[in-house]
């Protein structure tokens, strides 16, 4: 379709108004991140450092246990990621390919876990893992995310496994293959990129999650990033905006860079759910 | 339904349909325990236990057995006007972020549906909010909106408009910079899913419009909207829920300050069970909030489908 040429500039004009809207406060986040003390301090604060330095990072490593912090955020997000996986993948099988009272129960607590506010789930959770002694353990916050996970795990792998021909698993199964050996070898191989990409997606869900760690991780050599990053702000003087900024960078780095890689194949899988 | 899932059934394979029906089903619940187990007992058994709590008197670190209370916590709220304020700045901010939010986004949408040059990396970089956790999005934005150090305040002066404010502590404009950002961090997915339905609209349905003389606007009404409504209604009611839902993000901004104007349901709620330690009670707040949503969910939702059938 033709579009008259002030129509195009304009649009131009206009992507260019949102694109400096949504990443302008990321460049300021890694602006303030590599600002000395006094620049951070000056009343006329510049876009680029005069002189930039790595000293709020070394700064942020030394108040606060960071690495400790992110090691912890890295265990639960890669167990949770894995379980959560292994465990979504058969189920959301069954409930593209059978269309049973199951598969329906499953697809409305999909849609219904959306709709709770999690005051109403974080209450009894927390008295459920207390009795359990699981409160502030990284096992019990990693049992937490697999669930917190399942519903939009469910929902992307339940489209990609609709995206597989029917067809090709009749074929093997005519050609003798049992029911396992057609999971194994004709439908997992064809899944494991949108296996990959949910699993990540699952990962970054849990790295990123903040409410339900605030309220069961007590001491902070088991809290995970995000909870940590908030204790910076307990005494926030224009001098600790600095580490607190270079924390923050670090801490969003994980997930950008393993968006970056699956961003095409969420969009995907949205789609995939989303059309039916 | 019924019919088609039993025509579908006689299809199959005819030696001894029963048996192997039988079999079908006992291997779909093999694959789908493991993963119903934990929902059973992290997300379910614990809803209705939420709501189940709402009705006694629980209570954190107590010795003394739990009771059964009857709708007292219920009735209590219904006098709290302090739970009613936060309920009010919920659906202030809930309404104040998903309309910007979803016109923001439908706009971002249609452009990136064009044939612009450089798409690629506008797509790229329009999904960065979403990619950040939350609590990075509140600090970076302190950063922004800091009274001294931020970019906000420097660019009013740069301008000339003044000195400025303390945008995140000021009375009047704590809440609409805090509903600023929530616009911000919703936006990608709203964008996502609304590209998503653009890219099923027909375009020879388009065209032909366009050579009926229809203009842009026109061709937008009778072409892309009706394709893309469905997605629209969806996203925006799920938009309206996890907005009104959410906690990290203020957290981190205001706390809920200053004075409990940005005090969202979700937080109080928070501290009336994590702070003071009234489990009953904060259960109660839960099951007012999702009563409350659900119903105008449900309003929302029927005004829309009615509104289409109109059409």
């Amino acid at each position: 379709m033709k579009v008259s040429k002030p129509a195009r500039a304009g649009q131009y004009l206009a992507l260019l108004a949102y694109l400096v809207f949504l990443v302008f406060p990321f460049l300021w986040l890694i602006s303030t991140a590599f600002k000395p003390p006094r620049e951070l301090a000056s009343l006329h604060p510049t876009w680029l450092p005069k002189n930039p330095t790595l000293d709020n990072f070394r700064q942020a490593f030394d108040e606060q246990p960071l690495l400790r912090a992110a090691a912890n955020s890295l265990l639960v997000a890669v167990c949770a990621a894995v379980v959560a996986i292994v465990i979504a993948t058969p189920m959301a099988y069954v409930m593209a390919r059978h269309r049973s009272l199951l598969s329906r129960a499953a697809t409305g607590w999909v849609v219904v876990s959306q709709a709770f506010p999690f005051v109403l789930v974080i209450i009894p959770l927390f008295l459920i893992l207390k009795n359990l002694h699981l409160i502030n353990s990284l096992p019990g916050l990693t049992m937490v995310y697999v669930v917190w996970a399942l519903p939009f795990a469910l929902w992307m792998l339940v489209g990609y496994v609709r995206a597989v021909p029917k067809e090709l698993e009749e074929a093997a199964a005519v050609d003798g293959a049992g029911r396992l050996r057609v999971l194994v070898s004709v439908t997992a191989p064809l899944l494991a990129p949108g296996i990959v990409a949910t699993g990540l997606f699952a990962f970054i869900t849990a790295w990123n999650e903040f409410f339900f760690a605030l309220v069961l991780m007590k001491t902070p050599e088991r809290q995970t990033l995000p909870v940590v990053l908030t204790h910076f702000l307990g005494a926030e003087g224009v001098a600790d905006l600095g580490p607190l900024a270079a924390g923050a960078f670090l801490a969003t780095l994980p997930s950008l860079l393993i968006f970056a890689l699956i961003q095409r194949r969420i969009t995907g899988g949205m789609l995939a759910g989303a059309v039916k | 339904m019924t019919t088609a899932i039993t025509t579908r059934r006689t299809r199959g394979p005819a030696k001894d349909p029963t048996a192997e029906r039988a079999g079908r089903e006992r291997g779909a619940w093999f694959l789908v325990l493991p993963a119903l187990i934990p929902i059973l007992v992290l997300s379910v058994g614990p809803l209705l236990y939420g709501v189940g709590l709402a009705f006694t008197d629980s209570q954190s670190g107590r010795t003394a057995a739990t009771q059964w209370v009857g709708t007292l916590n219920f009735q209590d709220l219904l006098h709290d006007t302090l739970f009613w304020e936060s309920f009010r700045i919920g659906l202030l901010w809930a309404v104040g972020v998903t309309v910007p939010q979803f016109l923001l986004a439908l706009g971002l949408a249609l452009l990136l549906n064009q044939d612009l040059r450089l798409r690629w990396l506008a797509r790229a970089l329009a999904i960065v909010p979403w990619a950040m956790p939350e609590v990075v999005v509140g600090i970076m934005w302190r950063l922004v909106y800091h009274p001294d150090a931020g970019i906000l305040n420097e660019t009013i002066r740069d301008l000339g408009l003044g000195d400025g404010r303390d945008w995140l502590t000021g009375l009047a404009t704590a809440l609409p910079a805090v509903i600023v950002v929530g616009v911000w961090a919703g936006m990608p997915q709203t964008t996502v899913a609304l590209l998503a339905g653009l890219q099923h609209t027909p375009r020879e349905l388009h065209e032909a419009a366009a050579m009926d003389g229809a203009g842009a606007w026109r061709r937008f009404r009778t072409v892309t909207w009706p394709a893309i409504r469905p997605v629209a209604l969806a996203i925006t009611a799920l938009n309206f829920i996890w907005n009104f839902n959410s906690f990290a993000l203020v957290y981190v901004l205001t706390n809920g300050g200053p004075g409990g104007r940005t005090r969202l349901p979700m937080l109080f709620a928070y501290e009336e069970a994590f702070r003071y330690g009234q489990f009953g009670y904060a259960a109660a707040m839960g099951c007012v909030m999702v009563a409350v949503i659900s119903v105008l969910l449900a309003l929302y939702l029927v005004g829309r489908l009615k509104g289409g059938d109109e059409q």
